[in-house]
């Protein structure tokens, strides 16, 4: 599978990128060249091996689903780039 | 002798003792800061009037005989990950340039709650990708051995510091090998625990099931009181094992006699630097003169480790780095005519060209039509990597290699070159696929005076086994007194 300009203009929209002309070529170069190099696990047989989807190397921890509070909120607040009271503030989203 | 140029452990001594105080001791730190990185650069943050408080409450407990601990006011400095309630966290990203932290993450905390004054805020890779600091949205650090050349990454600015003793130690992250390698290019100690055995809440992350927490320090001893504080279980991790810690110092003097060290043939092929080779093959010799077997081994899947990190750290941090839109914290452009452009613009604008290219290739791994072929698969390498220490670790008890194949290089030789720079870390990297503790340790120098680092790995939680060989090392040495010189 090689990669194409198309490709990267999709995954660039998936990631929420806006890529100039020159950015796309020279993306489309780098990561070309990484892909192929990562085509080397096709060749790895691999048929019946377990996924690693968990990192930890014991059990995965429960606890017991109690709410606490939280006392953090107005310190995040202060971080907001933009915000009208308890609130974040954004561009309009429904026209 | 400078009180900057003592270890961690030699000033907590000192402080206990009297002869030091803690305010002494960061007024060192902030004077070397002060003459020598304007030249090394490893600081985005320094927080003088903060470091000087805790300082001075440290020593009004001394006087009192209340100290909180063994390291109460031994100044460290920490990588700009780390959120620190009220200073700048950036990690060396533009997308957050003024972000102040809200909160202390657990091991701050920690660290706080033992008395040690938080002299600032180190540089990094930006989000911590990156084997030599230059992808720092503000500047690269230098590295002290050579200012010409970097200090490696993405903890290079954590590295830095101990090297040029800015600071008596501090902490970075290790997700691909970023404590360990710049630990091996600047003559310190840099250990990665074990997955899970040092919280990562209020660690800004990079790819969650990778991230590792760990100290740089100038030796094993200092790496290991670190390391006590900070392995302690945390509710608010979820990754964070309920294991309880060892005694890491009390051992520590028990050498290598009976250990087995295995030396992975796949670790010492081709394109190892050869004085490299041959200072780490010489350190192997001499821990079997000391005690230990060495044993030939084989991790056979060894060549698909870059590959596989490449996938599964890429594809999460495409994921992590979601969260920068611009809304609830970090730059937001101020001309916008949409939610989508907003979104599209902070990021564009934000975010670096190594980050952009690691977020896209993760999207794409992850991708409709790709996430069998690239993700998933990369899952099941994983698993193979993971069994293949399995097998070795039922017959040796640390594995030994070199922790980069090349010494430090100069300052753009690489950036232009993504899988020159990737190459940087396929020593260190399987590590991290497999969860397992790695400490870099110096073993010498090359013929142009550049540090080289030595890697030994362990079974999972088995950080004690790894410091006492580490230390059974060093003491045969004094690369650990050996400083650069820089010109204040």
């Amino acid at each position: 599978m090689s990669l194409t300009l198309d490709d990267v203009r999709r995954v660039a929209a998936l990631a929420r990128f806006t890529l100039s002309p020159e950015e796309e070529q020279r993306y489309l170069g780098q990561l070309s060249a990484i892909l192929e190099a990562v085509a080397e696990l096709e060749a790895l047989d691999t048929s019946g091996v377990v996924p690693t989807s968990h990192a930890t190397l014991g059990e995965v921890l429960m606890r017991e689903d109690l709410a606490q509070l939280s006392t953090v909120s107005t310190k995040v607040l202060q971080a907001a780039p933009a915000r009208v009271g308890t609130h974040f503030s954004v561009p309009k989203i429904l026209d | 002798m400078a009180l900057t140029d003592l270890s961690l452990m030699e000033l907590s001594a000192q402080l206990a003792s009297g002869m030091a105080s803690s305010v002494e001791a960061t007024r060192a730190c902030l004077s070397r800061i002060g003459a020598v990185d304007g030249q090394v650069k490893a600081f985005l943050h320094v927080d003088a009037t903060g470091a000087l408080a805790a300082a001075e409450a440290s020593d009004a407990r001394r006087r009192q005989g209340r100290p909180l601990g063994p390291l109460d006011g031994v100044p460290v400095a920490l990588k700009d990950n780390f959120l620190t309630e009220g200073l700048p966290t950036t990690c060396g990203s533009k997308i957050l340039e003024g972000f102040i932290a809200p909160y202390d993450g657990t091991v701050v905390r920690l660290l706080k709650e033992a008395g040690l004054p938080l002299l600032g805020k180190l540089n990094q890779d930006e989000f911590a990708m990156g084997s030599s600091t230059e992808s720092s949205a503000f500047f690269p650090t230098h590295n002290p051995w050579d200012l010409s050349r970097t200090p490696g990454g993405s903890s290079g600015g954590s590295a830095a510091a101990v090297a040029a003793r800015e600071a008596f130690g501090t902490l970075g992250t290790d997700t691909g090998g970023s404590i360990r390698q710049p630990a091996a290019l600047t003559n310190i100690v840099g250990l990665k625990p074990t997955y899970g055995r040092v919280s990562r809440f209020g660690v800004i992350a990079f790819a969650s099931s990778l991230d590792q927490v760990g100290p740089l320090t100038r030796t094993v001893a200092d790496a290991a009181a670190l390391l006590q504080l900070l392995a302690v279980h945390d509710p608010k991790d979820s990754t964070s094992s309920p294991r309880p810690a060892e005694e890491y110092l009390a051992g520590l003097e028990g050498g290598v006699k009976g250990l087995k060290i295995g030396l992975p043939k796949e670790y010492f092929l081709e394109g190892i630097d050869s004085e490299v080779g041959a200072a780490v093959m010489a350190a192997a010799k001499q821990l079997e003169s000391l005690g230990a077997t060495l044993v030939e081994m084989s991790l056979p899947h060894t060549r698909f480790a870059l590959a596989t990190y490449y996938l599964i750290a890429t594809a999460e941090a495409s994921s992590n780095l979601a969260r920068y839109d611009g809304i609830r914290f970090g730059r937001r452009p101020k001309e916008v005519r949409g939610l989508k452009e907003l979104y599209a613009q902070t990021r564009s604008e934000g975010f670096g060209a190594e980050v952009k290219r690691r977020i896209m290739l993760g999207t794409y791994a992850l991708s409709a039509g790709y996430y069998d072929a690239y993700y998933l698969k990369a899952q099941k390498v994983r698993t193979l990597i993971r069994q293949d220490f399995e097998q070795a670790f039922a017959a040796v008890d640390l594995v030994l290699s070199p922790t980069s194949p090349v010494p430090a290089f100069k300052l753009g030789a690489k950036v232009d070159d993504p899988l020159a720079m990737y190459l940087m870390d396929v020593f260190t990297l399987p590590a991290n696929l497999a969860g397992l503790p790695g400490v870099s340790i110096p073993c010498g120098f090359t013929r142009e005076a550049l540090p080289i680092g030595l890697q030994l790995l362990g079974r999972p939680f088995a950080e004690a086994t790894l410091l006492r060989a580490a230390r059974a090392f060093e003491r045969e040495h004094d690369y650990f007194r050996r400083q650069p010189t820089l010109q204040g």
